[in-house]
């Protein structure tokens, strides 16, 4: 295609980016180095027969020129970055030289806003993808030796907590493990404690996070999984039973060999969407035990005090957060184009 | 078929009880939730949240004994007319309307020619919206708001639309993009001996094979800005409000003035259509979630 086609092809969904992703992450980069204006104080000092006072109150007139010639605030550098509510670089030194163990100092630091949001994603991104990829596995090996009709119906009902919407899906599994709802009512009989809720301790508000994430991604690797099997070479799975492989062997052996490519594409797909896990903290109400990133950019944006600020350093954070995540599937599909060439 | 059970040896026997209780127990986690939460939005608060009995929930005894009958729509009325559900309703329709149309037609532009050219700027357009479509959207919204605010764009349902399109359409090329490879270019190229520009080759010879994928790709951007909530709740004023972030704000107010079933009303209407759209494009959904991986 030439220069010139593929320019007028390309333009619109080009401009469609530009303006609204590319210019928003400079923008958004610019305001993480600024912080709003403070109000110009003034301190006048007023005599009269009794003594002198000293009074401060704002200059108006001062603050709005202050904005009006400087719109994005004063520049503070790197200031909000490693501000208490961001990297804490200060809280995290004094931990670090306060405390006696690793372990300790893992625990205390967990507890500034940041990290303890960062370590809520990390912790479900790294769990609910390897649990997904088994059981979507597992799953896909049992259903492909149903028969068609039945098929079709499994793979209905499996597509429901994938496309229903998050904060949905989420809200209605957490009306199902309230203490007066089914699941919550369940496993108070259960365990024979009237008094059991999920919503109040960390551990279990994780778990029932996880729970969540694991059932809406699920159909995911289940349906992509499902569509691998049926490629697979049939002569080789024909002869490794003659030669007596069991089913274990097989799987091992060909399978999961054969859809290693399928593995490798739902594992990057679901460490994007884990990443920005945000939704179910919402529907679960959960945000006293567990935040996450996306969480917390969203707390600063919101309310009546919009911290952009705040907002913005935590984005950058997190968009430099993904970026690492990835880096090696950047490197290895730069390779892959080079290697076409 | 790779598992012959039927002839399979006394141990794999046992292997094939664990997977088909397996495969039932998923079918079941997959699909009560939204069986019971649909079952139990005709009652009142008292039973879908039973404290005495669980069965309740089943029966509707305390719905019979306040309506003498074990249904009611007393929350769909409350959601729908009483709390405005329907406006958020029509937002939605409008807002995925022209996502969808918007999206497709500028994403099928630019996949097209991404597909048809090999040069270095063509793989980096690419990476760069994979990056893209890696980012949070939340990460963007910060960027967003002043502007908005400056120029009074902020709060309406065009701002909402043209940013969703914008967002999606990383996801939309790619997508898009693998669809296109599959299309032998010997078919532009024949086009264009015979006398086509490279425009007509488009019009007239690739976008009538392209259907298949442009309905795929049309139904995952349909889900995109259905499912939004992010964005949508940052960037929409309050009678501006899309149907999810309408429910997220009756979550803070039903609660408190105990109108529960209100909530659990609009939760089954919001899922009734993905409900339809499985029902109708289930073939294609699937269809889409493998494309992307079948081509890696």
């Amino acid at each position: 295609m030439k220069h010139k086609t593929f320019f007028w092809f390309i333009l619109p969904t080009f401009l469609a980016m530009f303006f609204f992703i590319t210019l928003p992450i400079i923008s958004v980069i610019i305001q993480s180095l600024h912080t709003p204006h403070e109000n110009v104080l003034v301190t006048v000092e007023n005599c009269d027969p009794f003594g002198c006072k000293k009074a401060t109150s704002i200059n108006h007139e001062a603050t709005e020129n202050l904005k009006k010639n400087n719109p994005l605030g004063k520049y503070v550098g790197l200031d909000i970055y490693f501000d208490r509510g961001h990297l804490a670089i200060e809280q995290v030194k004094n931990l670090w030289s306060k405390t006696d163990n690793f372990f300790e100092f893992v625990k205390l630091t967990a507890d500034l806003p940041f990290y303890k949001a960062l370590f809520f994603t990390l912790t479900f991104t790294f769990t609910v993808t390897p649990i997904m990829l088994v059981l979507g596995l597992l799953i896909a090996l049992g259903v492909n030796s149903f028969n068609k009709k039945l098929k079709g119906l499994i793979i209905f009902f499996s597509l429901l907590p994938m496309i229903v919407t998050p904060l949905i899906g989420s809200i209605i599994l957490f009306w199902m493990i309230d203490s007066r709802g089914i699941v919550g009512n369940f496993l108070q009989i259960l365990f024979e404690d009237p008094d059991l809720s999920l919503k109040a301790s960390t551990f279990l508000t994780w778990i029932m996070l996880i729970v969540y994430g694991v059932w809406h991604a699920i159909p995911f690797s289940f349906i992509v999984f499902y569509a691998g099997l049926q490629t697979l070479p049939k002569d080789q799975i024909e002869s490794a039973q003659i030669d007596g492989a069991n089913t274990f062997q097989q799987t091992i052996h060909i399978i999961i060999p054969h859809i290693m490519p399928l593995i490798t594409f739902v594992t990057l797909m679901q460490l994007m969407d884990n990443f920005r896990v945000f939704e179910p903290i919402v529907g679960f109400n959960a945000e006293a035990h567990a935040t996450s990133l996306s969480w917390i950019i969203f707390n600063d944006l919101g309310g009546e005090t919009r911290q952009l600020s705040a907002a913005a350093t935590s984005s950058i954070l997190t968009i430099f957060g993904i970026i690492i995540l990835l880096l090696p599937v950047l490197i290895k599909t730069w390779k892959e184009f080079e290697f076409k060439k | 078929m790779i598992f012959n059970f039927n002839k399979s040896t006394k141990k794999s026997s046992f292997t094939t009880i664990i997977i088909y209780f397996l495969i039932f127990l998923w079918v079941f986690v997959a699909a009560f939730p939204f069986i019971w939460t649909f079952w139990g939005s005709f009652k009142v608060e008292l039973d879908f949240f039973s404290i005495s009995n669980w069965t309740n929930a089943i029966t509707g005894k305390n719905t019979e004994q306040t309506y003498g009958s074990p249904f009611t729509f007393i929350g769909y009325h409350g959601a729908w007319v009483q709390e405005e559900f329907w406006k958020a309703f029509i937002n939605t329709s409008l807002v995925c309307f022209f996502v969808v149309i918007t999206s497709l037609t500028i994403g099928t532009l630019g996949a097209y020619a991404l597909s048809r050219s090999n040069f270095k700027y063509t793989f980096w357009l690419l990476i760069m919206a994979l990056i893209f479509r890696a980012m949070p959207p939340i990460t963007l919204v910060a960027g967003y708001l002043p502007p908005f605010f400056e120029w009074n764009l902020w709060g309406t349902l065009p701002t909402t639309i043209i940013v969703l399109v914008s967002i999606n359409q990383p996801f939309t090329l790619w997508m898009l993009h693998s669809f296109f490879q599959n299309i032998p270019k010997e078919l532009d190229e024949s086009a264009k001996v015979d006398g086509c520009s490279q425009y007509q080759a488009f019009g007239h010879v690739i976008v009538p094979v392209m259907w298949p994928g442009i309905i795929t790709t049309g139904l995952f951007s349909f889900l995109l800005a259905y499912n939004d909530f992010a964005v949508t709740s940052m960037l929409l004023s309050d009678e501006n409000r899309t149907m999810v972030p309408k429910i997220a704000a009756f979550l803070g107010t039903t609660y408190t003035e105990g109108n529960v079933m209100f909530a659990v009303a609009a939760v089954v209407s919001a899922t009734v259509p993905l409900f339809i759209l499985i029902m109708f494009f289930q073939t294609k959904l699937v269809s889409g979630l493998t494309q992307g991986a079948v081509k890696g």
